[in-house]
């Protein structure tokens, strides 16, 4: 019993981060199944969210709001507002002007782009890392006579509980919506939409607001989880994030969101049997793996075009 | 009255000129099709009307507006549509989904009947709405091309091999249909490898070698020519 227990606090542990890594993927897998290229500025879009919200709720705050589902939808809206403006302007300087250049260079600008985004958060914020309020406390703890207790906090709800709403919501658009559509034919044979009068750059410019919106929700999400934001903090979940994108199979979206479960289930496993060290060496490790004996990643499809 | 003219158009794919000056007259309502070897720069003429590239010099003049220096998505939204090689259906979305970009800046009530117009032209791609295209047949697929180039309400349509890798069956309907494009008065400007049908249903007809005009007249003169006979005709 004690040792299901455990297990099963892993378990959420892992689905709660994994969760939040298949958010920030999105943005990876979206942008390379349209354009083909790995966004690296993403995990900065990523914690410019986090800040976003939390100077949202300090403000609210000392405005005196006390209602706590108020707080966190305005501060939500505003980090996807300002991450969204973000990314759209990201594309806009950094990568639709060398478009259609040798793959290295968009590449170049978006580590670039990426350098410049976390020094100019170090110069406006600060180094140092910054608390962010524990706005949702308390949880379940469950119990076998044993002296271990396995909890699952609020804070783990909301998390599950924002993901899956957004997720459904990003699934149905994807399937459902005249641009939802667009994105797909575009991500296809992007000559070919704009063959048939589509604006593709208008679609690329949406694929990057919806990847940073989501981003921006995983900011606050793990903002609150972990309970501090730094200049930094975009850099690794980042790294997770795209290695997640990957072992799903870049360009794919349902990929993604399990690449990231995987990701964080893996990591966690890591950390509660063997050690928190060796957390990201069995993450990157697993990368590795999926790399060697499936290129494609788990759900992404080879090249195969009907002649 | 003109519909397309082209007029001393060079293309380059970097620094190789793959046209040398060419002039091409498409008048409206009629069938145009132009032959030539592979090589010739057929498809380079097609897609340089589609500015993807954009022509290095020249003019382009489409219903007497210039489109020479127009980006692709504005010309294709201004009465023109393009069957391309190797027909680049959407293969992960379903027909239905491929009809509808096809028809994606035009109004929902405009999808709907140029939806039930292309169903009414080929009922196979009715019987398929939801399959999704990439699993279709190649006749089938070319029929979805077309039927994606109708959703814009064209007033000309640009064919680009359509009778490619199908069944002798297939191309007669396909054949068919573009005979029926005129009769709804559609222009049609047709690149064919299969230059013995494409002249027989042209109304006139260009041969383009290595990137130039060498001839052009009527279908029927040019299927008596015998250089055309010759070299395009099997002898």
């Amino acid at each position: 019993m004690q040792d299901l227990l455990y297990f099963s606090q892993q378990l959420i542990n892992g689905l709660t981060i994994g969760s939040a890594y298949a958010l920030i993927a999105i943005g990876y897998t979206m942008v390379y199944g349209i354009i083909g290229m790995i966004n690296f500025a993403h995990g900065e879009i990523y914690m410019i969210g986090a800040y976003t919200a939390l100077i949202a709720i300090t403000g609210l705050t000392a405005l005196g709001l006390a209602w706590l589902p108020l707080i966190l939808i305005v501060a939500l809206l505003c980090a996807m507002l300002v991450s969204s403006s973000m990314g759209w302007a990201v594309e806009r300087v950094a990568y639709r002007p060398v478009r259609g250049r040798h793959r290295l260079i968009p590449l170049i600008s978006a580590i670039g782009m990426s350098i410049f985004l976390q020094n100019y958060v170090h110069l406006a914020q600060g180094s140092r890392n910054i608390g962010f309020p524990a706005l949702i406390e308390g949880g379940f703890n469950f119990s076998a006579d044993g002296a271990f207790e396995m909890s699952l906090s609020y804070m783990q709800i909301t998390i599950f509980i924002t993901t899956l709403i957004c997720m459904t919501a990003l699934s149905l658009f994807i399937s459902r919506s005249r641009t939802g559509r667009a994105c797909r034919a575009v991500s296809q044979d992007i000559g070919m939409a704009s063959l048939l009068g589509i604006d593709t750059n208008r679609i690329i410019s949406a694929t990057f607001i919806i990847g940073a919106a989501l981003a921006a929700v995983a900011g606050l999400l793990l903002g609150m989880y972990y309970g501090s934001v730094d200049p930094l903090f975009g850099f690794i979940a980042g790294l997770k994030a795209f290695t997640a994108a990957v072992l799903g199979g870049i360009g794919s979206i349902p990929g993604a969101m399990l690449g990231g479960l995987i990701l964080g289930v893996s990591e966690s496993m890591t950390s509660g049997y063997l050690s928190g060290e060796y957390k990201d060496v069995v993450s990157f490790g697993l990368l590795i793996l999926i790399l060697l004996f499936k290129p494609t990643g788990l759900l992404g499809k080879p090249e195969v075009e009907k002649i | 009255m003109s519909m397309l003219v082209l007029e001393d158009v060079h293309t380059h794919y970097g620094k190789i000129e793959a046209l040398h000056g060419v002039s091409v007259e498409v008048n409206k309502g009629e069938i145009v099709s132009l032959i030539g070897a592979n090589g010739a720069g057929k498809t380079t003429l097609l897609m340089t009307v589609c500015g993807m590239p954009q022509a290095s010099s020249g003019r382009i003049i489409l219903e007497g507006r210039d489109i020479t220096n127009e980006p692709t998505a504005q010309i294709m939204r201004s009465g023109l549509a393009i069957v391309p090689e190797g027909r680049r259906i959407f293969s992960g979305l379903t027909v239905e989904e491929n009809l509808h970009m096809g028809g994606f800046f035009t109004s929902k009530s405009e999808i709907r009947k140029n939806q039930a117009h292309v169903y009414e032209l080929f009922p196979r791609l009715k019987e398929r709405e939801h399959q999704r295209a990439g699993t279709m047949s190649g006749g089938e697929q070319q029929m979805l091309a077309i039927g994606r180039a109708l959703m814009s309400n064209p007033h000309m349509i640009i064919l680009d091999e359509p009778s490619l890798g199908l069944a002798p069956l297939i191309i007669k309907q396909i054949f068919e249909i573009i005979g029926h494009l005129r009769d709804e008065g559609i222009t049609v400007f047709l690149v064919e490898q299969n230059a013995h049908q494409a002249l027989h249903l042209a109304d006139r007809g260009y041969v383009l070698e290595t990137g130039k005009i060498r001839l052009h007249d009527t279908g029927k003169n040019l299927l008596e020519n015998p250089d055309v006979q010759n070299a395009y005709l099997g002898g």
